[in-house]
């Protein structure tokens, strides 16, 4: 196992093994290292029960693992505590999950300030300026003062993707981002977040089912019983 | 921080339902609790008022607890000294100096104080006695320490120091003897002098005995007729803090020698009865807001399990433990301080309702009004415990959502 981080990679993990332990131990991801680059549209696929989603969450620093290191921008997260990995979340990465997961009380505008409000490093005005502007760039002109509940699903997930940017992380982590979306609103979502890396050297990293969404895609990681068992570029 | 204290709010109005069921738990409880120790406190300081009243507040008497220490004895405290067989001086009995003892005490700040020479006497109209005590009093003074002005009838106190030769006695004396002001009576000592008073005011004070044995007399007419001359047998004090009594009685009595008792010391057993009676009080109403607490718990432990989802989506996205700690105790705050506003207003409403409730004790004319007691240190007591037992019915379920794993939640939703 190496010690000195390298510079370039976005996130990367080494040796990563992730074991609940329970009754009968179950090992959810096994032995994986992997990088990724900035820029990168990364999609993990495989079937349901392989650990697709539990690698992300390892990825995304929501999850430690068992045994093995994680990188992200160059820093090795294995010695922080809660609240470090909190701020790094906050700073540096952005999520987007199958269910929007936008907080219910809350209009689209005051979703996506939240976490630019948690960071704390704009001031009011140029806090709502901004979460303005990112709903605007996702088509959501006119919809700032709803609540999630008088949107649509893919204007939703659209909200979430503004919400994933609002502190301009490198890394979007997406979590079946359209499996709960119907096809049209799917290709939206899935060439946002293309477009993302292709606009700014922003990577995605996305677990999905969705075919047509690999197909866009620059990568492809396949996972089987929790290990690596393809990574292609096309 | 503000973004905790909107996400409580938002939680808190968006089940408006839930919210107002713990505000109004709350609510409740305060205003039950300043209802209720409102009407116990009133009543006791009510039972106080009369206890005091009744009583001097001290009561500087010519006795000793401790007989004089010899002077030899003081010479040589240490050695083998022993003065055996003492037969004090034969003398008029009384408070020696009073004049200058009783400056002393008026001195003392928040004192009122009256010189009082009493001793037993026989009373005789018709052929008829009765033992009373025979009091000689400055009316000017003895106003001011005792309520008996308050009690009269018929005539005044001051009408003594207009009539040397008045008396003033209580109703059952009058009645029993049918006496009037005006009526003439003997008035025999107990070394068998005697003088004819009459009477110039009568007093009722409701406590029978008091007013079938008690008689006032010009302090000079006592002396003269107790034989006593320039004495008193008692200072009577009062004070503007009656609950100074027992420290200022220990001064006054270390100051002048003679037995000083506080109102306190002699009604030592009714005020351990009234301790007892606040404890239970206190417990019957913090157990109504700890009844409220346990629907606050429910409130927050609920939108603690509804929110699950949203807790995990802040953590995910950087919260800490803390400020999901903080959203759900400032939702408890907020809960704990409506409802003591709230309360505080409605506790106000049912005690001005309490205060006009009128009670006619039997076999008294005069209409009684519920004694409540309008101190700010309830309100202070009940807002606090309010806050504290809100506080502490979400801090359960706030530890719960600072402990909550986003990916936990995350594998069960997906």
């Amino acid at each position: 196992m190496s010690t000195a981080p390298p510079a370039g990679p976005v996130i990367q993990v080494e040796h990563v093994t992730r074991t609940l332990h329970g009754e009968i131990p179950v090992t959810l991801v096994d032995d994986v290292s992997l990088q990724i680059e900035r820029g990168e549209f990364v999609c993990v696929m495989g079937p349901s029960g392989s650990g697709k989603s539990s690698l992300l969450y390892l990825l995304g620093l929501l999850d430690l693992p068992t045994t093995g290191r994680v990188w992200v921008d160059g820093q090795d997260t294995s010695g922080f505590d809660d609240d470090r990995l909190a701020d790094f979340r906050l700073s540096r990465l952005g999520y987007v999950f199958q269910f929007h997961f936008l907080l219910p009380e809350f209009s689209a505008l005051d979703n996506v300030s939240l976490p630019i409000r948690k960071l704390g490093r704009l001031r009011a005005d140029a806090i709502d300026a901004r979460a303005a502007e990112l709903l605007d760039r996702f088509g959501l002109q006119g919809h700032h003062h709803k609540r999630p509940s008088q949107l649509s699903g893919g204007q939703r997930q659209r909200v979430a993707i503004a919400r994933a940017l609002a502190n301009d992380p490198l890394v979007i982590l997406a979590d079946e981002p359209t499996g709960n979306l119907d096809s049209a609103a799917s290709a939206n979502v899935r060439d946002m977040l293309r477009d993302l890396t292709r606009e700014s050297d922003k990577s995605v990293v996305a677990v999905t089912h969705d075919a047509s969404f690999a197909a866009a895609s620059d990568r492809r990681i396949g996972i089987v019983d929790g290990r690596i068992d393809m990574d292609w570029r096309p | 921080m503000a973004i905790t204290l909107d996400i409580a709010l938002a939680h808190l109005t968006s089940r408006k339902r839930q919210t107002l069921v713990s505000v109004t738990g709350v609510v409740l409880g305060v205003a039950f609790f300043l209802a209720v120790s409102g009407l116990m406190r009133g009543s006791e300081a009510d039972f106080l008022k009369r206890l005091v009243d009744s009583s001097p507040h001290i009561t500087v008497y010519d006795e000793v607890r401790q007989g004089r220490v010899q002077p030899a004895a003081l010479q040589w405290p240490e050695g083998a000294v022993a003065v055996r067989n003492v037969r004090p001086l034969r003398e008029t009995r009384g408070i020696r100096g009073w004049r200058q003892r009783l400056a002393f005490v008026e001195a003392l700040p928040g004192v009122r104080a009256a010189p009082v020479l009493a001793d037993a006497a026989v009373i005789t109209f018709a052929g008829r006695q009765q033992g009373v005590t025979l009091s000689g009093v400055v009316p000017e003074k003895m106003k001011h320490v005792t309520t008996i002005e308050e009690k009269m009838q018929e005539g005044s106190l001051d009408a003594l120091a207009a009539d040397p030769n008045g008396v003033v006695i209580g109703r059952g004396l009058a009645d029993k003897f049918s006496l009037h002001t005006g009526s003439t009576l003997v008035v025999l000592a107990a070394d068998g002098s005697s003088r004819s008073l009459r009477v110039v005011g009568i007093f009722r004070t409701g406590n029978a005995a008091y007013d079938e044995n008690q008689a006032f007399v010009l302090l000079k007419r006592a002396q003269a007729l107790l034989g006593r001359v320039n004495r008193v047998n008692r200072v009577i004090i009062q004070l503007s803090d009656p609950y100074a009594a027992q420290t200022l009685a220990q001064t006054i009595e270390a100051a002048t020698g003679y037995k000083s008792v506080s109102w306190i010391e002699a009604s030592e057993d009714l005020l351990s009865l009234l301790l007892v009676r606040n404890i239970i009080m206190y417990s019957v109403v913090a157990a109504i807001l700890v009844v409220a607490a346990f629907g606050m718990y429910n409130t927050i432990s609920t939108i603690v399990m509804e929110k699950t989802r949203d807790i995990a989506i802040m953590k995910s996205m950087g919260f800490h433990p803390r400020d999901l700690r903080r959203i759900f105790l400032l939702e408890g705050a907020i809960v704990g301080f409506s409802g003591s506003v709230l309360g505080g207003l409605l506790g106000l409403a049912l005690m001005q309702a309490l205060a006009q409730v009128e009670i006619r004790p039997p076999g008294v004319t005069e209409v009684v009004h519920l004694p409540i007691f309008w101190g700010g240190t309830q309100f202070a007591m009940a807002v606090a415990f309010a806050m504290l037992s809100c506080l502490t019915a979400s801090y359960l379920p706030a530890r719960r959502a600072g402990r909550l794993r986003p990916v936990d939640i995350l594998r069960g939703a997906t």
